[in-house]
């Protein structure tokens, strides 16, 4: 099945410049798996959201739809053909 | 031959070149955006000199880049530059220190790491690998973090004997190795931590820098987290030299290139009150090891001032005579190209400045 990711501008470059990054995954696939296979065709953007361990960087937010799968729980929830995952950066800084 | 400072800051990265004599200075725009740049290197071993840049994003997470062309370009490996090992269950913070080995290891590239943890790239400082021995070690669990993070913040390579390492941590304190990093001792006797229950501890103390005469390899300086101390054998003692400074609190302490009785440092009024120690911007400069020091504000601005000099905000440079360069959190640098006697300014308005480097580029 295909998924896409959608990144912010300030993660376009690690991704060739492209908006969405669109990824072959086997059926079944979880979000966590869909950041598993971004870490092997797009390395410098996968460790943007996610530190060495696999744990999604503080400030780094992750939806499926409407819901932010940190706090939802989703990070393990089987993904559909279609499904648009959206990586956007929370508030933080000064 | 033009000398280029390199400025790391909160928010960014600038280059200045002097346009002669280092009196002048040419600033670039701003370069690796929003990143905070704690670590930067000049690498001038090789035919190119390559600048090194630990950068760390809240939102993105650190990175190391290196540039072969003064910064017109950064490259970053396609993997992590630099990653904990799976067996540490633990993640880069930040990367504190990126320091250039021996020129006749020029590949050699030290990183040091938040949490306290050293790195070692044989490829000039593109990619690093983990130094288990210094994690291995069975203090680490005691190490506790100081305000900015647990941190080896400081490498200071031996010059002459590429087995012989020393780092600093806060807190945990200095440690040394004669093995290539393979087992470390702490080497903090004589290093006070007003701090702990314990005055002398064998480990504990948060030393804030430490650096090392390349001509005398035996004297080492130390800016303690209150205390100034020398060592004349390589670090296995060290001796309060503070006295005659207005106080002892302090971040950086630089040695002289060519001098080594010779260092800079500039004091703060205490822990718990961070502003210069004489309310006025103000370096202090030993030319006796440390009996005596001496207030260097020539060109330095004279009304009251709130800004300090972070740990990796103070550096020299090998031109001769020796040039001198202090960053502050109020986003200023200055720099002296007579060894600190007089004083011009390199850049103002910049974020807080956390790192500067300065090298003749030929």
């Amino acid at each position: 099945m295909r998924v896409s990711v959608a990144l912010p501008g300030a993660l376009r470059p690690y991704a060739h410049g492209r908006a969405e990054v669109a990824v072959d995954v086997p059926d079944g696939t979880t979000v966590d798996g869909l950041l598993d296979r971004l870490a092997e065709s797009e390395p410098a953007l996968e460790r943007r959201l996610r530190d060495e361990r696999g744990v999604l960087r503080r400030y780094v937010n992750v939806y499926l739809g409407d819901e932010d799968v940190r706090a939802a729980g989703l990070l393990g929830h089987p993904l559909r053909d279609g499904d648009r995952v959206l990586v956007l950066p929370s508030v933080a800084g000064g | 031959m033009a000398t280029v400072v390199v400025i790391g800051t909160r928010k960014g990265l600038w280059l200045a070149r002097d346009t002669g004599d280092r009196s002048s200075w040419e600033l670039s725009e701003r370069q690796l955006g929003m990143n905070a740049v704690y670590g930067v290197g000049i690498d001038t071993r090789r035919g190119t000199p390559r600048l090194l840049a630990g950068t760390d994003s809240e939102h993105w997470g650190p990175t190391v880049l290196t540039s072969d062309d003064l910064g017109e370009s950064w490259q970053e490996p396609e993997q992590a530059a630099l990653a904990f090992p799976e067996r540490t269950e633990t993640a880069l913070t930040r990367v504190w220190q990126l320091q250039p080995g021996l020129p006749e290891e020029p590949d050699v590239v030290w990183a040091g790491t938040q949490p306290s943890a050293l790195f070692r790239s044989e490829d000039g400082g593109r990619t690093y690998a983990f130094v288990d021995g210094l994690w291995d070690h069975p203090h680490r669990p005691e190490w506790g973090a100081g305000y900015g993070g647990q941190a080896v913040h400081t490498v200071v390579p031996h010059p002459a004997d590429p087995t012989r390492l020393l780092v600093a941590m806060s807190t945990g304190g200095v440690y040394r190795t004669e093995d290539g990093g393979a087992s470390w001792s702490p080497s903090n006797r004589g290093i006070t931590a007003s701090f702990m229950p314990d005055p002398e501890p064998e480990f504990g103390q948060c030393v804030h820098k430490v650096t090392r005469s390349p001509v005398d390899p035996d004297r080492l300086y130390a800016q303690n987290h209150g205390g100034v101390f020398r060592s004349d054998d390589g670090g296995l003692r060290w001796t309060a030299i503070g006295a005659g400074l207005p106080s002892d609190f302090g971040f950086p302490v630089v040695v002289h290139p060519a001098r080594p009785d010779t260092a800079y440092v500039f004091p703060l009024v205490a822990d718990a009150d961070r502003r210069p120690a004489t309310g006025r911007f103000r370096v202090f400069r030993t030319d006796d090891a440390g009996s005596t020091w001496r207030e260097l504000g020539k060109g330095l601005p004279d009304e009251p001032h709130t800004g300090i000099v972070l740990r990796d905000a103070m550096c020299v440079d090998d031109n001769e005579p020796t040039g001198v360069y202090v960053g502050t959190r109020n986003g200023e640098v200055y720099a002296s190209a007579d060894e600190g006697e007089s004083w011009t300014t390199v850049a103002e308005h910049l974020p807080d400045v956390l790192s500067v480097r300065a090298a003749p580029i030929g």
